[in-house]
């Protein structure tokens, strides 16, 4: 199986050198092959497993129970101003 | 040849709980940056979303209101894309099984009469936060609150054949939302946001090439923009060019559009399972319970209105736009029972005629329904004319004062009195010898000229229909 490389790489947001690309090809093509012997089971009247666990979703009550602790969860932000995060521009 | 149009609509709905979706943050709108947010919906590591019991209700309820189906199981995924108002780097949503499918809202519209459009699926999904560029240079600034606030997605069929037709089908929708109370759809406020998927076609023939249109925060500007979006597609094709499947930006202050296009837009969002959460299971019961709680929408409450009140289907539709006005016309009429059509057309005509001079809403008016029904009354036992009552209005709506202390410290009771009535006619009939001649010589026309001197004379105050039999008796003489 033929992989994208530099497009898998683009879309996670890593940065791969023409180099780590080549090399990597291979190696992600031979484990989707591993994966793709899945493939050959047959799960004709099977139900999908939607989750490992037979659990349902518990749900929690519509209470606020978070207040504000902006300082605190900001410290490791490496830019802010005014209590806003400042990122590199994402449009033009 | 004519082309024909075809619209498919995608509208977020923000849920209005009192929590965000996976996280026990509040979701008060306007609060100060960053000030409602928690280690979940900022996406630091090792956090678990647990889901918002009243946002699934919610949902639930807007389903059943368009009559679809509730899977009884439905699951969420994750949607993987990188952006800075989205901590996680994806974004939980349903996308293989939603929590409501196969719906239908049904529209009317001038050009194309009554018409169903289908509803694909409901789907439960969070928001993200927002970004903030104006005024920036080379930097963009996130606010978080919003991370994680319970969104609906709404998906229409590709039905809708025009942009009045998409309209009336979000116009509808819009008012169903608000009158369940799921969301404030407060458009302004982002809280009710359309996507529109547009392409065009010779009719008969299969789906063209599609847009999908962005960034429309009003009712006009998704219409300007479906009407430019339909003629610039038709002229690429009528000029041998090719619709290219793309997102466009609706631009509101240019009335134009542009392609989103970037390099990194290749929508391949890479869904899978989340692990974070089992499958949501609601029982037939809990389902049944919701339904059951269901508030009158807004299509009963206008057949009721016209059935029960005799209404004319304008009125009806004018009075049931929102839970408010319909709220206090039912206040109106509880007031003033004799007539509820004329409380349909004084509070449609004379009431919301002046709040909009006053830029007022309806929570604002500056009197109560049952005011406003005493007003009425007055009219109805014949203490004022009509004429005399939007006086009275005037001074109700500027100062609060009830209608009888202003009726009464003004000296406006209507004239009802025969005496007094026969004594104005024949002091108008003296000092107009001409025109009385002229009238009883058969020029009935000159009958409005009376009339109106009379009124005049009273300054408004005598009973109309009084002076129209008496001067019809004494003119004759």
């Amino acid at each position: 199986m033929d992989i994208d490389v530099q497009k898998v790489a683009m879309l996670a947001r890593i940065r791969l050198t023409d180099e780590e690309a080549t090399e990597l090809s291979p190696q992600l093509s031979s484990i989707l092959a591993y994966v793709d012997q899945l493939a050959a089971v047959d799960t004709e009247g099977v139900t999908p497993t939607a989750h490992p666990h037979d659990a349902s979703m518990p749900l929690r009550a519509n209470v606020v129970t978070n207040g504000n602790r902006r300082d605190a969860l900001q410290a490791v932000a490496p830019k802010l101003e005014s209590g806003l995060y400042v990122v590199p521009k994402v449009i033009e | 040849m004519t082309w024909e149009v075809v619209i498919g609509l995608e509208v977020h709905c923000q849920i209005n709980t009192k929590t965000k979706a996976f996280c026990g943050c509040a979701t008060t709108f306007g609060s100060e940056p960053n000030t409602q947010t928690c280690p979940v919906c900022l996406g630091m590591p090792g956090q678990l979303p647990v889901l918002n019991t009243l946002a699934v209700d919610k949902t639930i309820l807007t389903g059943l209101a368009i009559s679809a189906d509730i899977n009884l199981e439905s699951k969420f995924d994750r949607k993987n894309y990188f952006y800075p108002d989205l901590p996680k780097g994806y974004q939980i949503t349903q996308f293989t099984v939603p929590l409501v499918e196969h719906g239908h809202i049904d529209i009317v519209t001038k050009s194309s009469g009554a018409k169903r459009i289908g509803v694909t699926r409901i789907h439960m999904e969070e928001d993200a936060g927002k970004s903030m560029h104006e005024g920036l240079d080379a930097v963009s600034h996130i606010d978080l609150n919003r991370s994680g606030i319970p969104l609906m997605e709404i998906v229409s069929e590709p039905d809708m054949r025009s942009s009045d037709e998409a309209i009336a089908y979000l116009k509808n929708l819009h008012q169903v939302i608000r009158f369940l109370g799921v969301s404030n759809a407060d458009m302004d406020k982002g809280q009710f946001r359309c996507d529109a998927n547009i392409s065009v076609r010779r009719p008969g023939e299969p789906f063209g090439t599609r847009t999908e249109m962005k960034n429309m925060n009003s009712f006009r500007f998704i219409k300007q923009a479906i009407e430019y979006e339909i003629v610039r597609q038709i002229e690429v094709i009528e000029d041998d060019g090719k619709v290219i499947q793309e997102s466009r930006l609706w631009d509101s202050v240019k009335n134009e559009s542009r392609s989103m296009r970037t390099k990194e837009e290749a929508n391949d969002y890479r869904y899978f399972p989340e692990p974070d959460l089992p499958p949501l299971r609601v029982s037939q019961l809990e389902v049944d319970t919701i339904k059951a709680s269901m508030p009158e929408l807004p299509h009963q409450l206008r057949a009721r209105f016209e059935t029960a009140f005799g209404l004319s289907a304008y009125d009806a539709d004018v009075l049931t736009q929102t839970r408010e006005l319909s709220d206090w016309y039912e206040t109106l009429v509880a007031g003033h029972p004799a007539d509820p059509k004329q409380c349909a057309n004084w509070m449609a005509n004379e009431l919301l005629g002046r709040l909009k001079e006053m830029n007022k809403d309806l929570a604002h008016c500056p009197i109560s329904a049952q005011a406003f029904a005493l007003l009425l009354d007055r009219i109805a036992d014949s203490t004022i004319s009509g004429k005399i009552a939007k006086d009275v209005l005037d001074a109700m709506m500027e100062t609060g004062v009830s209608a009888d202390d202003f009726i009464e410290a003004n000296g406006l009771k209507q004239v009802s009195d025969s005496g007094a009535i026969d004594a104005m006619i024949q002091t108008i009939m003296d000092a107009n010898p001409k025109p009385l001649e002229t009238y009883r010589g058969g020029k009935e026309k000159l009958f409005g000229f009376f009339v109106g001197q009379v009124m005049k004379a009273s300054k408004g105050q005598a009973n109309p229909a009084m002076v129209n039999q008496r001067l019809k008796e004494m003119l004759k003489a």
